[in-house]
């Protein structure tokens, strides 16, 4: 599987990446690599093969009683926000 | 000689008052000081802190308060979240953000009375097998400064290596313990998926990712790992199985242990010399009355790349969350929203990690996604049953860490597939959910050759005690890197 330069852009679109003009034929060319060398997998027969839903053979995702257990500390977690104001997170103008 | 001691004598020596847990975090700052700048193994160092918490410590261990690990000194990965201390993961996204929580595993330590020095230095996103993709620049090995000391926990390992701490907290995904372990000579646990929290670890793969710590010695490793496992209900995945006593197991018989060395991992690929120290060791294990066994794990060849299809696929998905809103690196003057994304998440991951997120996004999206994604959890249950099988006629696995002993800086920077490679001995293990872990071996030349123990689910104990009574008959692990000695 070989990428394109193009295939490269819509892959950085999609997962909201902002790459370099100069940067895309290395990484056309990286990605191609990783995904040739994952192709072996192909080869594998797995047919008859379920696909492994977790670690553990049977363990299942843990379920709990639905209450409150966690307060939010707006002040402290928002110390971390690169812009914020009155309790609220800014970014750029969406809705005019 | 403080600094040479294990952890075991250090908790002996604090009991018996003859040193002060002040003392000994004095000596391991002054060794920090010295030759950190040579290593570049910590990120952070928190000299303050940790002389007010050596301090407190003292006065426990005074009132008769102490526990076994009260006033030990430590180094968490930078992958840990620490309140009020910076969680940079080795990225520029996270270098201006400071926990506002502990993780599970730093507040059981801290709870234990350990004390924090610092954190140690990693790839970025715990992404690499050198260390070389740190937004904070490499490690270096102390064995020889111009080889990397492996990753992603290249820090924790250079760390203890040189003796900056007697022990480091780390993480393994796939193989991000074991493998700078093995580089550096010195002892790294992964225990089985679901036993120690991953609650507060910066999240990279979540099926894969587990924690555990890195050490002089197996002994030394048994007295954290028993701190920092259990069940926590703030782990989805946390599971609910009792810790055995791991210091007490150490001592268990070895005699009639049964050991699989898997044909596989000996084939083409693998250096003569790393084979031979690993062949040495596996001797040792026949003299202390083990029998080994040959095993075979046919869908071998097949880990490294499923776990590049399923790794990269939960990397992009976990990593979505870095969007320059909430918290992280934000880019200067966005246009619009869109702009705000792209260009702080551009900006802010370097390129092993754009290169992650962009095949995991290529593998799960619209038209790849059976080809790739459920190909590859398919093939990830014929590796998990090849272990199942092997393990209905052995107790533990053994075979080498890696391929080779340390690579030179700058050396597979250029292809990431050789890169990878480097842990083919290693993803097997975090695909199967396995508790495996990396004791030093040898030498080849003056670089260190890992040992590879991989054990049944939840039986880290019997792996301990495999590791512990080999390094009462050899001394590998006593060894100190030149120049790192005094």
């Amino acid at each position: 599987m070989s990428l394109t330069p193009d295939d490269v852009k819509s892959i950085a679109r999609l997962a909201r990446l902002a790459i370099a003009e100069q940067d895309i034929p290395a990484y056309a060319k990286t990605l191609s690599s990783i995904l040739e060398f994952v192709a072996q997998l192909d080869k594998a027969d797995t047919a008859q093969v379920q696909p492994m839903a977790h670690p553990l053979v049977g363990a299942a995702e843990r379920m709990r009683e639905d209450r409150v257990t966690e307060h939010v500390d707006r002040e402290r977690y928002q110390a971390n926000a690169p812009q914020a104001e009155a309790g609220l997170y800014l970014v750029p103008r969406v809705v005019e | 000689m403080l600094h040479t001691k294990s952890l075991a004598e250090m908790a002996r020596d604090l009991k018996a008052r003859k040193v002060s847990s002040e003392e000994l975090v004095r000596t391991f700052l002054g060794r920090i000081e010295k030759y950190n700048p040579k290593l570049n193994a910590f990120i952070t160092v928190v000299k303050e802190q940790a002389l007010q918490e050596a301090r407190t410590a003292d006065l426990e261990i005074a009132g008769g308060r102490g526990g076994p690990l009260t006033g030990l000194p430590m180094v968490h990965k930078d992958i840990f979240c620490t309140a009020g201390v910076k969680t940079s993961c080795g990225s520029k996204m996270l270098d201006n953000f400071v926990a506002p929580y502990d993780a599970t595993v730093v507040e059981r330590m801290k709870r234990a009375g350990m004390v924090m020095l610092g954190k140690a230095n990693m790839d970025e996103f715990a992404m690499g097998s050198s260390n070389e993709t740190s937004f904070y620049g490499p490690v270096k090995n102390p064995w020889d400064e111009t080889k990397v000391p492996g990753g992603s926990s290249g820090g924790s390992a250079a760390i203890v290596a040189a003796r900056l701490a007697p022990a480091a907290t780390a993480t393994d995904t796939g193989g991000s313990i074991r493998q700078p372990a093995a580089l550096t000579g010195v002892t790294g646990i992964k225990p089985t998926y679901g036993r120690v929290s991953r609650y507060g670890i910066v999240a990279f793969a979540s099926s894969l990712d587990q924690a555990g710590i890195i050490t002089y010695s197996a002994e030394d490793a048994a007295m954290i790992l028993q701190v920092m496992s259990g069940f926590d209900e703030r782990d989805s995945t946390s599971v609910d199985v009792p810790v055995p006593d791991y210091v007490a197991g150490l001592g268990q018989s070895l005699k009639g242990l049964r050991i699989g060395v898997p044909k596989e991992f000996f084939d083409k690929g693998l250096d003569p010399e790393v084979a031979a120290a690993v062949q040495a060791a596996i001797e040792v294990y026949k003299k202390l009355g083990a029998v080994i066994k040959d095993v075979s794990l046919p869908h071998f060849m097949l880990s490294v790349p499923t776990y590049y299809v399923v790794a990269p696929a939960e990397c992009s998905s976990n990593l979505a969350r870095f969007d320059g809103v909430r918290y992280g690196y934000r880019c200067k003057d966005p246009v619009d929203l869109t702009d705000l994304y792209m260009r702080s998440r551009g900006e802010g991951f370097g390129p092993e990690v754009k290169r992650r997120i962009m095949t995991g996004t290529y593998v799960l999206s619209a038209g790849y996604y059976d080809a790739y994604y459920i190909k590859a959890q398919k093939t990830r249950s014929l590796i998990r049953q090849d272990f199942i099988e092997a393990f209905k006629s052995v107790d533990v696995i053994m075979g080498p860490t890696t391929p080779t002993p340390a690579f030179g800086l700058g050396e597979k920077t250029d292809d990431p597939v050789t890169m990878y490679l480097n842990d083919i001995y290693a993803n097997g293990v975090n695909l199967a959910g396995l508790p495996g872990m990396s004791i030093p071996a040898g030498f080849v030349g003056k670089l260190p050759v890992g040992l590879q123990i991989i054990g049944n689910y939840f039986d880290e104990g019997r792996m301990l005690a495999a590791a512990h009574q080999y390094q009462r008959e050899t001394d590998w692990h006593t060894r100190l890197p030149k120049g790192y000695e005094a």
